[in-house]
């Protein structure tokens, strides 16, 4: 049964990475891209999370660590880099 | 017993899966209908760290063994710490920027405290420590 759940998992988490790299192509503005690019590595994590109970390898947590570092960082420096301007062209 | 127990964990494994995928789906389509930067950011930064804490709770449910719990609650408190201070920091840069707020926007009370040319914002106390200090000079 939870094969069945992992598959059902798998398919809305490339669902949901579908519709934020949408917006993430779509655009407007760079904010909103830094904002759909950090919704993506989160569905990454989800992904990774997903893959951790499928095959049942628990040092894949500390890819979602990693993971979940990166973003983070991504996130401040591309704020950085907005806030203190420089060249755009989104 | 053991097999009744495992049953559950199971059960409860594939129900925080599938809310935590559930979440995560309802943040992509809030980011892709919502019409401007703040709604979207509402809609991406809490559903989609909620989503990511949910699946990595299964995680923690499915592999009940100390160090895979450990690292699992690890990555849901950094989430938990770090998603509020990303999305502040991306919201500011965005206001400052000068993204355009959604057309139906109601209150914009940043709008007087900033200066889009110096890039520069008062706290909105500067003004009334004057004003009270004029009306009232005994204090």
């Amino acid at each position: 049964m939870l094969d069945t759940v992992i598959i059902f998992v798998y398919i809305l988490l490339a669902l949901a990475l579908i519709l934020s790299f949408v917006r993430l192509a779509k655009g407007p503005s760079l904010p909103d891209r830094v904002v759909a690019l950090e919704l993506v590595a989160s569905i990454v994590m989800g992904m990774i999370a997903v893959y951790t109970v499928d095959t049942g390898v628990d040092k894949f947590i500390d890819v979602a660590v990693v993971m979940a570092l990166m973003a983070f960082l991504a996130a401040i420096g591309f704020a950085r880099y907005l806030e203190k301007g420089g060249e755009r062209d989104d | 017993m053991t097999e009744f127990l495992s049953t559950l964990s199971g059960l409860l494994v594939g129900f925080l899966l599938l809310l935590g995928a559930g979440f995560m789906v309802l943040a992509a389509v809030g980011i892709l209908r919502l019409p401007d930067l703040p709604t979207r950011m509402h809609a991406s930064t809490k559903a989609g760290a909620l989503g990511a804490s949910l699946t990595m709770l299964a995680v923690a449910f499915h592999l009940p063994e100390g160090a895979v719990v450990a690292r699992a609650l690890a990555v849901i408190v950094f989430i938990l710490l770090t998603a509020p201070v990303a999305a502040h920091v991306i919201g500011r840069a965005g206001y400052f920027v000068g993204v355009p707020l959604w057309k139906g926007t109601v209150k914009d009370e940043l709008k007087k405290h900033y200066d889009p040319e110096s890039h520069s914002l008062e706290s909105g106390f500067e003004g009334r420590r004057a004003e009270s200090g004029a009306d009232q000079p005994g204090r």
